[in-house]
């Protein structure tokens, strides 16, 4: 077999290597040693985008499995399968990204034995792991009808809407409470971010970034594997994209409305730049650009405006995470490379794995038909690292 | 009755003394590096601060109501009846949701190590357990630090501000503090310009109280949720049921006027 090296499977392959250079130095010399991380500022870079953003990043899964078989959207069941894998990747990958930050990872199974109810964190420990379970089972009819294995097919049909409804609920309470973890640090979190309505807004955010994300990956495989793109599904989540940053634009001004902030977000200082890039990059632009019926009928403005409002919700966690915390510390804290390494790593596992498992399994619909009334996007053999491939595009 | 620590640093002379005792009963390194060292560490558990000639003592509040405690997702940390806020080693699973939820930032972490402890003042448990002070207070020369019940200290604290009013601020800080500490301080400084929080931004709310606001509504809220999501797949589902009977019905009542 012929190996061909493309420019962005050199990328891959340089990523891994120096994220396995991390694996050694944060397994064999600790967490000291591979990040920027002190007593003053405990939650660092993992937290912030691989936890925080990686839960959020995965939201597609509920908001799909929710249009499709809760409310019964059935036009929009194409889009479901690569939901659901990217939603079962992220939390696998979150998964993987917490056993790089615990301190004691071999303890994690304490979660299990020792509970606290009364803990955020053991809420959201419990709720992830159930959810994973459910997505295992979402995800399993892909591998079962693979290998033409019927019968247990069967068994999960039947089980479904339990599944559905379960997911739903867990999805609910944990992308709401990963909010409420920062509850609990009124005297430390910038005013700017610290809010009481911080469940809600995260369950929101959840929401607009499992459709931006939904667009988002059905854009790109479409041109990495080369197959139609289905736009008046996009077209229609684009639709409820606008109506969920608009909820979204609404529950942000009237907390700040309510708190009586509108006037100091609007004054220049170091927090206030940073609100207003992510102000402008998940509120302002994808808006702007989702109101004009030209960019909401094309493809690439759906693109645009999905990653636009991607990359604006996870500066707003970040915000969250790691700036509203630098005033209080009273110092910056920017991350080892190691542990960009590390997360970097996480990321190109996903678009690997995602391009694999979209290769071998049957994750996108049959298409012999839509082949001949409307040209592919972009034909090209389907490699492992397809995806990755195009990620740059 | 719970115990608790008065630290008056008014009384406090600097020696320090306070830092090897307690160096000593929790087997930590003590040496005169350490001792210059002007920051709480992983093994430093307090510190006695120098400021224009006046000192201050940093360690553990050990809260009423400890976040850490209420924050933990194992329960490694909890309130002991006596007062203390202890610490079960191995419970944790490095998390560090006690860290960054501390308002006073006291639990340290072990960053260096591959197996890494939480480490704060614990109030030396096991001599309150057998009667004998902690070992901070009982080594203390000047009184500064003083161990008894809160109680006790509380009123004494009070009536060493109204006999010398001008020696003290008059405020006795952990009094109310998210709501109450077993750490008392007396000064004639404001601790904050050592690095305490203030009073108005800590406030006097119990911390676990922020978080158990919403999750005392989750029992709540599952059944609630999980039939409303029930009911929205029953009724978007038995629309199509009634589709597809009344369909076929159709189709049936077709073909029999068909064959007519």
């Amino acid at each position: 077999m012929k190996i061909k090296l493309t420019f962005w499977k050199i990328v891959f392959l340089v990523i891994m290597a120096l994220g396995l250079y991390s694996t050694f130095v944060r397994y064999y010399y600790g967490l000291g040693a591979i990040s920027n991380m002190t007593d003053q500022f405990p939650w660092g870079l993992w937290i912030g985008f691989d936890c925080l953003c990686g839960v959020m990043l995965a939201a597609g899964g509920f908001c799909m499995i929710g249009a499709v078989y809760l409310f019964n959207v059935e036009r929009l069941h194409s889009v479901v399968r690569p939901a659901v894998l990217t939603a079962f990747l992220g939390y696998l990958l979150f998964i993987v990204g917490l056993l790089f930050d615990l301190g004691r990872p071999w303890y994690i199974w304490h979660q299990l034995i020792y509970m606290n109810p009364h803990s955020v964190m053991f809420e959201v420990g419990m709720c992830v792991m159930a959810y994973t379970t459910v997505l295992f089972f979402e995800f399993l009819p892909n591998v079962l009808e693979r290998f033409h294995l019927n019968a247990p097919i069967k068994w999960i049909k039947k089980i479904y809407p339990v599944l559905i409804v379960l997911g739903i609920l867990l999805s609910t309470l944990h992308q709401s409470s990963l909010g409420s973890l920062y509850l609990i640090m009124p005297s430390k979190l910038h005013p700017f971010w610290y809010t009481p309505a911080l469940p809600f807004l995260f369950f929101g955010s959840a929401i607009a970034v499992g459709l931006a994300m939904t667009i988002f990956e059905s854009t790109q495989s479409a041109k990495a594997f080369g197959r139609h793109l289905e736009l008046p599904v996009i077209v229609e989540l684009g639709g409820a994209l606008l109506v969920a940053l608009w909820v979204n634009a609404l529950l942000r001004f009237e907390d700040y409305f309510h708190r009586g902030m509108l006037g100091q977000i609007i004054k220049p200082s170091y927090e206030a730049y940073f609100l207003w890039l992510e102000l402008t990059l998940a509120f302002v632009i994808p808006i702007a650009m989702l109101s004009f019926k030209k960019v909401r009928m094309s493809p690439q403005g759906l693109y645009l405006a999905s990653i636009f409002t991607v990359l604006g919700f996870i500066t707003n966690r970040l915000n969250i995470a790691l700036t509203g915390f630098e005033t209080y510390v009273g110092h910056h804290y920017l991350p080892k490379w190691t542990e960009f390494s590390v997360t970097l790593m996480i990321i190109a596992m996903g678009f690997a794995l995602f391009g694999v498992a979209a290769r071998y399994l049957p994750i996108f619909p049959e298409e012999e038909h839509a082949v001949q009334q409307s040209p592919r996007i972009e034909p090209g053999p389907v490699s492992v690292t397809a995806v990755l491939g195009h990620a740059g595009d | 009755m719970s115990k608790a620590l008065l630290y008056d640093a008014t009384m406090c002379i600097g020696c320090k003394q306070c830092e090897g005792a307690c160096a000593q009963q929790n087997k930590l390194p003590y040496d005169d590096k350490v001792a210059a060292e002007s920051v709480q560490s992983a093994h430093k558990y307090t510190v006695v601060m120098t400021k224009d000639d006046k000192f201050m003592r940093r360690l553990c509040m050990h809260c009423e109501h400890p976040a850490c405690a209420s924050v933990c997702p194992v329960g490694a940390f909890h309130k002991t009846a006596a007062g203390p806020v202890v610490y079960d080693v191995w419970k944790c699973i490095g998390c560090r949701y006690c860290m960054v939820a501390c308002a006073f930032n006291q639990p340290k972490y072990e960053w260096q190590s591959l197996n890494p402890r939480v480490r704060k003042c614990i109030m030396c448990p096991d001599r309150i357990a057998s009667g004998k002070p902690t070992a901070c207070a009982e080594i203390c020369p000047t009184g500064a630090t003083k161990f008894g019940e809160r109680d006790d200290l509380i009123q004494e604290a009070q009536q060493r501000i109204s006999q010398s009013p001008s020696t003290y601020l008059p405020r006795i800080y952990g009094l109310h503090e998210v709501g109450g500490t077993s750490v008392l301080i007396l000064s004639s400084k404001k601790v904050e310009e050592y690095g305490y929080p203030s009073s108005e931004r800590v406030g006097e709310t119990p911390m676990p109280e922020y978080t158990g606001r919403v999750m005392e509504k989750i029992p709540d809220f599952i059944p609630v949720w999980a039939l409303v999501l029930g009911g929205v797949y029953w009724v978007s589902h038995r629309r199509d049921e009634v589709a597809a009977a009344e369909a076929e019905q159709k189709n049936g009542n077709n073909r029999n006027g068909g064959a007519k």
